[in-house]
């Protein structure tokens, strides 16, 4: 193999897992120590400026970090339950612990005389005004709710995510001089360019939850509603209760958050029902394991078939039980198992199967072309469409995802709206921000804490049941205290402290292969992949996780380090005569709107040096 | 050295041998040696043959003497019995375990100032009785513990870290245990486990007095340019003699040699050692030849290793004293006295 181009920023952000996985590339490690170290006011703005909505998101994000961080792998056959660091839930304890940061919000920049409109007041929105309005556009964020949020505010149920979070959230962005018209939905594109805004970017959502036309629908009509927009009327307060016995369709987190949403509304008996296995269902599996402990059942492998309804009254749900077959391929199919279909009693049904994307407001004249699955055509890097002043992100520009995957979409169309305003080639995008500086402070101190905690994760307290499901407005995850969150936190294994090798500075003793405990090092004759992952000293048999290869050594081997399950606990550089190990952590922060987005920095506020 | 104890946490595919245990198991303390000691390679390297022989910790005797070589059995086997003894005197406290004990597996930990200066003599008596054992000597040439003055194992010539020549001779040990009768004679290379390893196991099966003399670097006192114990100049140096395949009766022969390359010795035990020959025309069952060819290369400047002699028939100790088959611990009243009849008969056997 080639010696890995560690000067790549690539190479070392892949092995921070993690920041990898997160759509927006928050720094995860750097924010845990952060709370480790208390400073939590430190942490939450790390987050802050990456994310946008720590608070939010510390209590609902997908966490599309988790499933990858480094932890899970390390704790295979050492421990019962391997699982990742809770990071979501650290990234809550700093939001709950911080102090008040207000004052550490940005400046506003005195106004560049460029406008901006955002459609919509969700997380891809307001992070595209979070982004501009400190560097002097004057922007203005429509929607047709009273206040900012969009489905963050009408679909996630209060007992996960109490209104005032949001309030605090939103409110730091709506008060760096974002006008937020409150209340104005936005009817006609065409009428909305009239305004002469300079850019506009939508943000709306996907706004339409999908209907299932079976028999019976209209006539059941009244006990029959789609999932987001019951839940918005529950989180408005127009709908107060429900059936006693409830059906959820569907196995989205939609799902998860109208089932838990019923069973305090009055549903005794709440019941999911879903087409597909249990293990295919989308929704995360901590979201189907919170409504499980809830007392709700998730039937799987049932296909609604038709509403059954007796003088316009639900009666039940009639569902045909299919089993998965897979083709050579490795395609599902459901095919029935022949048994007789089963009749599910049920006063409401929730219908939860899905979100699309609505545009019945932009005028299909006015230059923004759509696909043939109705989505608008997007430049996939700079969220362009093919007006090219008019932006689109979040669930409006490739269907629905979540909140950090719209963050990261605000943050890529905020960049091409500040390149495209400052007469720049928007494809062209800004490199990240990397910084890689040693850690080491003596023969065997590092600015980090290098001892690998052996705790298991630990559990987010939760409120008690019956208080729980009696109010829909009582959060249930308590969210750790200090002192768990310090354990935690210290499950963390710093994989942005890079092990970072020089190998003209190696002597080959094998101190580093004989100390580390993963057996992560291997010195060896050069190979191609295939062969040199075979001859390590473990196999290296997780293909997604890069070799770092040396150049040729004195004894015409190479340096080989399976970066899989590193636990960056350092060893090999406390071992390491020479320093040809060194602890390096690597700090990556991609670029966002702003002067150092643009190519011509000339106009940078950095006070310039004079010669 | 590092500071903290090296995690608990251990590589997924980790596997157990054959007696249960993971090659983690068979490590010691967190070692105290300064950073990228060959020492420490050495401990590895028993780690590993330990744990590919199956060997069960508590049937390990580790004893050691004096010096950084000598502190060494902290770091490995931790599970197994340890004997730190005076300086120089480990070859005479393990003769003395193994008569009283000879079911246990005896690994002798020393270093060149401890078997090549203070413990000279003793080091030479335990060869010339055959004492079964693996006598292992981590041979710096340097005195490390004392800031790096030349050991009785540097060579003449050679230069220290603060710039002295070595004017005396330096005591050869491989030579000396030629000369005094060890039935296994080896010398590996802390930089090279991939040869070390097999010779310890090699050794570790072997029926007689086995000596290996492992050139271990002095990362902090000798290895630098002029000396001939530093890292470069083995590398540039060494002249491996063979390569070892330590076989057990029990596995298969998995790898083709082409004619004439191999020579296998059979022990009596009927485990088999196979060589590599890397020079042609060398018989490492010739003890005269052996040692012959080993003082030409040495004297053109090369530092001979590999497995030089092996004796597949090689006796020990017990069998020239003829004793108890038994360790003496497994020994009742009855045996250890046999009562006034059996005194009687003894004595008259005594009488002209």
């Amino acid at each position: 193999m080639q010696p890995t181009d560690t000067a790549n920023p690539a190479y070392f952000h892949k092995v921070v897992d993690c920041q990898w996985a997160c759509p927006a590339h928050t720094p995860v490690p750097e924010y845990i120590r952060l709370i480790g170290q208390g400073r939590y006011s430190d942490a939450y703005m790390v987050n802050w400026v990456s994310n946008v909505f720590p608070g939010i998101l510390g209590r609902t994000c997908d966490r599309p970090c988790e499933p990858a961080c480094r932890r899970a792998r390390v704790e295979q056959s050492n421990g019962e339950h391997p699982e990742p660091v809770a990071i979501c839930r650290l990234k809550r304890v700093a939001a709950d612990m911080k102090d008040d940061v207000s004052r550490r919000m940005p400046k506003v920049a005195p106004r560049n005389g460029k406008r901006i409109a955002c459609v919509g007041a969700g997380p891809a929105s307001l992070t595209v005004a979070r982004d501009l309005a400190p560097l002097g556009y004057e922007v203005a964020v429509f929607d047709g709710e009273a206040k900012a949020g969009g489905f963050i505010r009408t679909q996630i149920p209060r007992f996960r995510l109490p209104e005032s979070v949001i309030d605090e959230e939103t409110g730091y962005i709506l008060d760096l001089g974002v006008a937020f018209q409150s209340g104005q939905r936005i009817e006609s594109m065409r009428a909305l360019l009239a305004q002469g805004f300079d850019a506009v970017f939508v943000g709306c959502g996907a706004p339409r939850g999908r209907d299932l036309d079976l028999p019976g629908r209209h006539e059941a009509a009244q006990h029959i509603h789609i999932g987001i927009d019951w839940l918005a009327s529950v989180s408005f307060g127009h709908i107060t209760s429900i059936g006693k016995r409830v059906i959820v369709l569907g196995g989205g987190n939609t799902a998860m958050d109208c089932c838990r949403s019923a069973r305090r509304l009055g549903g005794a008996e709440v019941k999911v029902i879903v087409r597909s296995g249990f293990d295919e269902m989308k929704a995360s599996p901590w979201e189907k394991e919170d409504a499980q402990h809830e007392g709700i059942p998730i039937i799987n492998f049932h296909v609604p078939k038709s509403f059954e309804h007796s003088d316009g009254k639900l009666t039940g749900l009639k569902f045909e039980v299919v089993r998965a077959v897979y083709d050579e391929h490795g395609r599902r199919s459901l095919v029935p198992t022949g048994e007789p279909e089963v009749l599910v009693e049920c006063d409401d049904v929730l219908i939860a199967v899905g979100q699309e994307n609505a545009f019945p407001w932009i005028e299909r004249d006015s230059g923004i072309e759509f696909d043939q699955w109705g989505l608008p055509k997007l430049d996939k890097t700079t969220f362009q469409s093919t007006l090219p002043n008019v932006f689109f992100g979040g669930d409006a520009a490739f269907g629905p995802k979540n909140i950090i995957t719209a963050v990261a979409h605000g943050h890529e169309a905020a960049v091409s709206i500040d390149r495209l305003l400052h007469g720049e080639d928007i494809r062209r995008r800004p490199d990240p921000m990397t910084n890689l500086l040693s850690t080491k402070m003596g023969i065997h101190e590092w600015s980090y804490d290098n001892d690998t905690s052996n705790d298991p994760r630990f559990k987010v307290p939760w409120a008690k049941a019956e208080m729980a499901l009696a109010n829909i407005r009582v959060e249930v995850e308590l969210g750790f205290d200090a002192a768990t969150a310090f354990k935690e936190a210290s499950r963390c294994l710093n994989c942005d402290v890079q092990t970072v090798f020089s190998a003209p500075a190696c002597i080959e003793c094998d101190a580093c292969v004989d100390i580390c405990p993963m057996d992560c090092i291997s010195f060896t004759i050069n190979g191609d992949e295939p062969d040199l992952r075979k001859r390590l000293k473990a196999p290296a048999l997780n293909l997604e996780q890069d070799l770092y290869v040396s150049g040729m050594l004195k004894t015409g081997r190479v340096m080989v380090k399976d970066e899989d399950v590193c636990l960056h606990c350092g060893l090999c550089a406390e071992r390491c005569p020479t320093g040809a190990w060194d602890m390096q952590k690597f700090l990556l922060e991609p670029a966002q709107a702003g002067p150092m987005c643009r190519d011509a920095r000339k106009d940078s506020r950095a006070p310039e040096v004079v010669a | 050295m590092t500071y903290l104890a090296k995690p608990r946490l251990h590589h997924p595919s980790l596997t157990v041998n054959k007696v249960g245990y993971t090659r983690r198991d068979y490590e010691g303390k967190n070692s105290t040696l300064c950073a990228g000691c060959g020492h420490d390679s050495i401990s590895a390297a028993i780690i590993q043959a330990c744990w590919e022989l199956d060997i069960e910790p508590h049937r390990v005797a580790k004893l050691s003497g004096i010096g950084c070589s000598s502190k060494t059995p902290d770091y490995f086997l931790g599970a197994s019995h340890g004997f730190n003894t005076v300086h120089g005197r480990m070859p005479s406290v393990l003769t003395g375990a193994n008569l009283a004990n000879r079911s246990l597996l005896y690994l002798g930990i020393s270093g060149d100032g401890d078997s090549a200066s203070i413990g000279l003599g003793q080091f030479a008596h335990a060869m010339r009785r055959a004492v079964r054992m693996v006598y292992i000597v981590e041979d710096n040439g340097v005195y490390g513990l004392t800031k790096g003055q030349f050991s009785a194992t540097a060579d003449r010539g050679s230069r220290s870290k603060k710039g002295a020549i070595n004017s005396d001779n330096p005591v050869d040990m491989i030579g000396m245990a030629l000369q005094l009768g060890a039935s296994y004679v080896a010398r590996g290379f802390s930089g090279d486990k991939a040869q070390l390893v097999p010779l310890i196991k090699g050794a570790i099966g072997h029926g007689g007095a086995a000596f290996i003399d492992v050139i271990s670097p002095c990362i902090a006192f000798n290895n630098h340019a002029g000396s001939t114990k530093c890292y470069d100049y083995v590398r540039e140096h060494n002249e491996a003699m063979n390569r070892l395949d330590f076989i057990t009766p029990r596995s298969e022969i998995t790898t083709d040699y082409a004619p004439g390359e191999v020579v296998e010795v059979v022990q009596h035990d009927g485990r088999t050692l196979r060589l590599r020959k890397l020079h042609d025309g060398y018989d490492p069952t010739d003890r005269l030849a052996a040692m012959n060819h080993v003082q030409t290369h040495q004297a053109r400047g090369e530092v001979v290793t590999g497995l030089l002699y092996v004796d597949p028939d090689a006796s020990d100790l017990h069998a020239a004293l003829n004793t108890s088959a038994r360790p003496l611990n497994t020994l009742g009243n009855q045996e250890l006295c046999p009562g006034a009849a059996e005194l009687a008969t003894l004595n008259a056997a005594l009488r002209c």
